[in-house]
């Protein structure tokens, strides 16, 4: 079972390691996505079920996505049909695919060989984590929805196209 | 019983650290420069899971919930600021904007 972790561990510094020298943004965020997914992996060999599924699904999910809605919007040459026809192209999701098809391997290696000694059943599930979250770190949640307020508005008022001059409230 | 040891997973968030803080001074697109902050805030959300796996306690993961809550936060605010630097001055190169004039 341990070498499943440094098979892990191997994936995501690789694909790290891709993300920060790729020119291609779009590129960069399909190796971020395939070194999150290897990271939420680990987290469930470390005993962590439920952050490796917020893993998948806020990391991966929704803040890849937000990345990638940003860079589409910016990047005038990605409405060109040729570079669709670049993205289509082999050479460019084959990188991502093979470590991301690694992964696919072991997860279906750790689900098919349902032992007592999964390490789902090894450390903190959702139950003991949710108790203590909402027990002793009830004001840190507060705080936490707080600051996402003050992201969600932060956000509206930046992003906000520039009023017309003269028109200032 | 799976025993995967605390000090190769603390060593492994070391390491895509180090890979996150080499991408935000060696790259100069600001977009690189956010997906570096992401690497880096999750290799210390890796961290604290490892550490509460070492001690077997629900803390570490809350602390990563924390980081991811303020991942988030800080990825819509960091982004909103992109759109607009683009639209100022036309270009995602962090070093044009390196003088603040309105």
């Amino acid at each position: 079972m341990n070498v499943l972790f440094y098979i892990a561990a191997a994936v995501a510094v690789i694909c790290t390691i891709m993300v920060i020298t790729r020119l291609n943004a779009v590129h960069a965020l399909l190796y971020l996505i395939v070194s999150l997914l290897s990271v939420a992996l680990i987290f469930f060999l470390l005993g962590a079920p439920f952050a490796a599924a917020l893993e998948v699904i806020i990391y991966a999910g929704a803040i890849m996505v937000l990345f990638v809605f940003v860079v589409m919007m910016l990047d005038p040459e990605s409405q060109s049909i040729q570079s669709r026809k670049q993205l289509l192209h082999p050479g460019t999701w084959f990188g991502p695919a093979v470590p991301a098809a690694i992964l696919l391997g072991e997860l279906v290696y750790v689900m098919t060989t349902g032992s007592p000694s999964l390490p789902v059943n090894a450390g903190v599930g959702p139950h003991a984590l949710s108790r203590a979250l909402f027990g002793p770190y009830v004001l840190g949640v507060e705080l936490t929805s707080i600051l996402l307020m003050a992201g969600l508005v932060g956000a509206y008022h930046l992003a906000r196209p520039e009023a017309p001059e003269g028109n200032d409230p | 019983m799976i025993t995967i040891p605390t000090a190769h997973a603390l060593l492994l968030a070391g390491v895509l650290f180090l890979l996150g803080l080499m991408g935000v001074m060696v790259r100069r697109n600001i977009i690189f420069i956010l997906l570096s902050l992401e690497i880096m805030l999750n290799a210390s959300g890796l961290a604290f899971v490892a550490a509460g796996f070492h001690w077997g306690r629900p803390d570490g993961q809350i602390m990563f919930l924390f980081i991811l809550a303020m991942a988030a936060a800080e990825v819509s605010v960091g982004l909103a600021l992109v759109l607009q630097l683009y639209h100022r001055i036309h270009t995602l190169d962090a070093d044009q904007a390196s003088r603040m004039r309105g």
